[in-house]
Formats: C-alpha cells, sequence, structure tokens
C-alpha cells in the first residue's frame, strides 16, 4: 500500500479495534441470552446470501462480508 | 455374624452403586453418536434489474435481466468416541437467468438470452467444544454454459473463555473462462488461437441451438461447446475474522480478506467502443490484488430492539476503492416474530480501466466498458420478517420463515428488486 491515507486509515482502525477489545468485560454463560439471540449473530443473514451475490455482480469490491471475493461464477 | 455379613453385603452394594455412577458419567463423555440430519435451510429469491449500461453492447443498451436463485444445504452433524463434534454442509444451488443483453453476443441478436448454473459444495467440521478449536475442509464446482469453476477451502478456528474468537480460511479457486466472443469479432485466423480451436467446426455459442450460420463467409456448422477453448481465471483468499464480545449486551467483528486472482479477467463477450469508431472486446490486466475490511457491530437495546451495523472498506490494484455503510434494526414484536428494515449505501471510485460508450482511445492497452467498473452510489433499502417458534410453525418441522424484499438503485440508472425466502427445517 502506497497511500499515506489508507496506511492512516488501516492504523486506525487497527487502534480502535485494540481499545475496543481491551474495554470488554467477561459474560458468563448464563447472562449470554441477548448475545445468543439468533439476529445478534456476527454475519450475514442467510436470506442474504443471494442478494449479496447480485451485489458483488453489479459492484466491483466483493468480500469481508463472508460472501464472494471474486471466481465462482462468470459474473466477473 | 448375621449383623456383620448384612453390613459387608451393604457396603460391597454401596461402593458397586457408587462406581457405576463414575463409570456412567465416563461413558456419557465418550459416547459416540452418528451422523444425524440436524437441519435443513433452503433460501429461495427472485431478483428483477433494469438499466441502459450494458457491457455486452459496449457500455448502453439494456440491462433488464430476472434470476431465480435457489440454495438446499443439509446439515448432519455426529460425534466420534472422543467426543469430537463433525459438522457436514452439503448444498446444492440452481440458479436460472434470462438477461435481454445477451441475445445480443451475436450482432444479429439471436443469441439465448438464458443460461441456467448448477453449484453443488461440500464441507466438513471437527470441533473440539470443551477446548473451543476446530478445523475443517471444503470443496465448491460450479457449471454454467460460459464457465467452470472448482474450489477448495480450509478453515481453522479458536474460542476463548472471554468471548473472544478468532477465524483463519484460505480458499482456491480454479475456474475456467469459455471464450465465447460477440459473433463479429470471432477471430477470422487459426493461427490467432490455440491449435486445437478448429474456426470452422465452431458457431459462435451465441447462436447455440438455432441453426448454422455463415460468418465471415465460412460456412459455421453445428457447434460443439467442446471446442470453444477456455483461459483459466484462478482466485486465491486468505480470510482472518477476530470477532469479541464486548458485554452482555454487544458484540463486535473485523473481517479481513485478502484476495489474488489471475488469469482471464474479464468476460470475452463485453465490447468496447472507440472514439475513432473501431470495436473490440474488453482488455483487463491478468492480476488483480483486492484488500476487503470489515467491521461488525451489534447491540441489543432494551428488551425489543436491536440495532445490527456493518462497514466495509475495499481497495483494489486497479485503482478501485469503495465505502460500505449497513444498517438493519431488527424489532422483535413478540419474541418469535421480529421486522427487520434495513439500509445500506455503497459508493465506489472507478478502476483505472473504465471508459464510457465511445470514450476510450484506440491506443489504451486496458480497457473495459462494464460499468460495475465506473464511479457510483448506490443505495439497498428494504424489510425483513422472522417468524421462529419454539415448536415449529404450526408444530411442525418448519422451524424458521424468513422473508425479505429489498430495493436497489445506483446513480448509473440501474435499478433492481430482490425478494428472499428462508426455510429451515430441524
Amino acid at each position: 500500500m502506497k497511500n499515506k491515507k489508507q496506511k492512516f486509515y488501516i492504523l486506525l482502525a487497527t487502534f480502535f479495534s485494540m481499545l475496543f477489545i481491551s474495554s470488554c468485560e467477561v459474560v458468563k454463560e448464563y447472562q449470554k441470552n441477548r448475545i445468543n439471540d439468533s439476529e445478534m449473530a456476527l454475519s450475514a443473514r442467510r436470506a442474504e446470501k443471494n442478494e449479496l451475490n447480485f451485489m458483488s455482480y453489479k459492484e466491483g469490491a466483493a468480500g469481508a462480508n463472508g460472501g464472494k471475493t471474486g471466481g465462482g461464477c462468470g459474473c466477473n | 455374624m448375621k449383623k456383620i455379613s448384612l453390613t459387608l453385603i451393604g457396603l460391597y452394594l454401596l461402593f458397586v452403586h457408587g462406581f457405576s455412577q463414575v463409570s456412567e458419567q465416563y461413558s456419557n463423555m465418550f459416547k459416540a453418536k452418528p451422523l444425524k440430519l440436524e437441519e435443513i435451510n433452503l433460501v429461495t429469491s427472485y431478483y428483477t434489474q433494469d438499466g441502459n449500461h450494458s457491457a455486452v453492447t459496449g457500455g448502453i443498451g439494456t440491462e433488464k435481466l430476472t434470476d431465480f436463485a435457489n440454495m438446499l444445504e443439509l446439515k448432519l452433524v455426529g460425534y466420534s468416541d472422543k467426543g469430537l463434534k463433525h459438522t457436514f454442509l452439503a448444498g446444492l444451488g440452481v440458479d436460472h437467468h434470462t438477461a435481454a443483453s445477451q441475445k445480443w453476443i451475436s450482432s444479429t441478436g439471436a443469441s439465448s438470452p438464458e443460461g441456467t448454473r448448477v453449484y453443488p459444495s461440500l464441507n466438513w467440521t471437527v470441533q473440539n467444544e470443551e477446548k473451543g478449536n476446530e478445523f475443517g475442509i471444503g470443496t465448491y464446482y460450479s457449471n454454467e454454459y460460459n464457465y467452470k469453476s472448482f474450489a477448495l477451502d480450509a478453515h481453522v478456528g479458536y474460542k476463548n473463555k472471554s468471548g473472544g474468537e478468532l477465524g483463519f480460511k484460505t480458499s482456491a479457486y480454479f475456474d475456467k473462462v469459455v471464450l465465447i466472443y460477440p459473433s463479429e469479432l470471432i477471430p477470422t485466423s487459426t493461427t490467432e488461437l490455440a491449435p486445437t480451436y478448429n474456426y470452422e467446426t465452431i458457431k459462435t455459442s451465441a447462436s447455440r441451438g438455432s441453426g448454422g450460420t455463415i460468418v465471415n463467409g465460412v460456412n459455421v456448422v453445428e457447434s460443439t461447446h467442446a471446442n470453444i477453448p477456455t483461459s483459466p481465471r484462478n482466485t486465491y483468499t486468505s480470510s482472518l475474522t477476530l470477532t469479541q464480545v464486548i458485554n452482555k449486551s454487544a458484540q463486535a467483528s473485523i473481517l479481513l480478506d485478502i484476495v489474488k486472482q489471475d488469469g482471464w479477467l474479464g468476460l470475452p463477450f463485453h465490447r468496447v467502443y472507440f472514439t475513432d469508431g473501431t470495436e473490440k472486446i474488453e482488455n483487463l490486466p491478468h492480476s488483480r490484488l483486492k484488500i476487503p475490511i470489515g467491521f461488525r457491530f451489534n447491540y441489543f437495546v432494551g428488551d425489543n430492539l436491536i440495532i445490527r451495523s456493518y462497514y466495509r472498506y475495499y481497495t483494489d490494484d486497479w485503482g478501485l476503492k469503495s465505502h460500505t455503510v449497513n444498517f438493519e434494526v431488527p424489532y422483535k414484536i413478540t419474541p418469535f416474530f421480529s421486522i427487520s428494515p434495513f439500509y445500506r449505501y455503497y459508493t465506489q471510485t472507478a478502476t483505472k480501466y473504465f471508459a464510457p460508450y465511445k470514450q476510450h482511445l484506440a491506443t489504451e492497452t486496458y480497457f473495459t466498458s462494464n460499468y460495475s467498473s465506473a464511479a457510483f452510489s448506490s443505495s439497498f433499502y428494504g424489510t425483513g420478517l422472522r417468524i421462529a417458534p419454539p415448536n415449529g410453525i404450526g408444530n411442525t418441522y418448519l422451524s424458521t420463515l424468513e422473508l425479505r424484499i429489498g430495493h436497489y438503485t445506483q446513480t448509473t440508472d440501474l435499478n433492481s428488486n430482490v425478494i428472499s425466502l428462508h426455510f429451515t427445517w430441524k
């Protein structure tokens, strides 16, 4: 990555991630009823799968969402 | 004597009872369970779009398209005698599309506007639930008239006791692009192609199934698809995922992909028109490096509301940069019924190789008029409904039903609608 702005964004993202993770509290299993709710899952819904594919065909970007990153179909 | 005998018998029985409890616990811990069908998922979607910048016709022309996509997945779970959990996912996808622009692969509009893609997949994961680690491998195949794909992947994961998870996945796609050219641009000399390419026995696949055609004065007989040459396209991806529970109501994740592609990265039936009136098929570099990084943050507000958020930054070495922001707000009307409005905003810069219809110079080395490489912004909004009663819908095995509808618009005047249904049987 040659661009200084890109390097800055990545460093900033890394900094906030570290800060974020270090401020977490330990949650016991019996306290995880909200965390374990199916709509709290940290992934795209299964019902979104085809939507993500359609968007990757018509947009230049792909990836970092559990979906296609490239390859697999003649969709460029 | 009698008392001593009874006491001894009583002690013996007590001893045997205690030992049988221990052996039962141990035997439960390591009892193997055979593979059992645990879950079936079916996702079916109907997609329609329209626009005026078809890449087949050089960046102008209809982009009208419909796609009916279906994915069925079976999940089988079993346990080994060492207590390891084995999960098999067997998937089968079938998509059928109709694209108005596809018939113009032939300059006469005689090409078939339809196509079907079939894509099976198989994945196996082994987990040590006590230690929190897992390993898995998978394979994928896709077949459609103009494209064949075969992929392998492997992943590892680790969970710690403080609610963190680390995952790493690597995959490789070994694809073949079938070199179907626009009819007027099929090479007339066999020396331009691989020695096995016999022009006189090829009909453009654009007019497959509709009889013989005279092209450039040569009688082109009924084609055999196997005669059309292919070119490889390979995609290698490494993905890192870090997930962390923040507190009782919030959790977040970071996703980083590094994607390297090489080979034929365009599509051979995409036309490009130049300022001097000449025409070629698009020509793109034979390698591409893509780096998307995404963040998810989900927060449970109060008793009924969840905020699901997502941001992605993307950059590649073709000059394209993009930002994606997505918000979804599921509201639980009851614990088993929720409604989820959502909004997604996307913006991208153009690649170095894009120019609209008749804006490319004939002296350029790389060129495309495919509007997925143009600069634009888009919005996607809609809502979802989810029903998941504890005893199944109507007391059947259908445990979850989800419906999503959405409308998508781009500043390029492309617009589309999609409706998806997701069924889960347990």
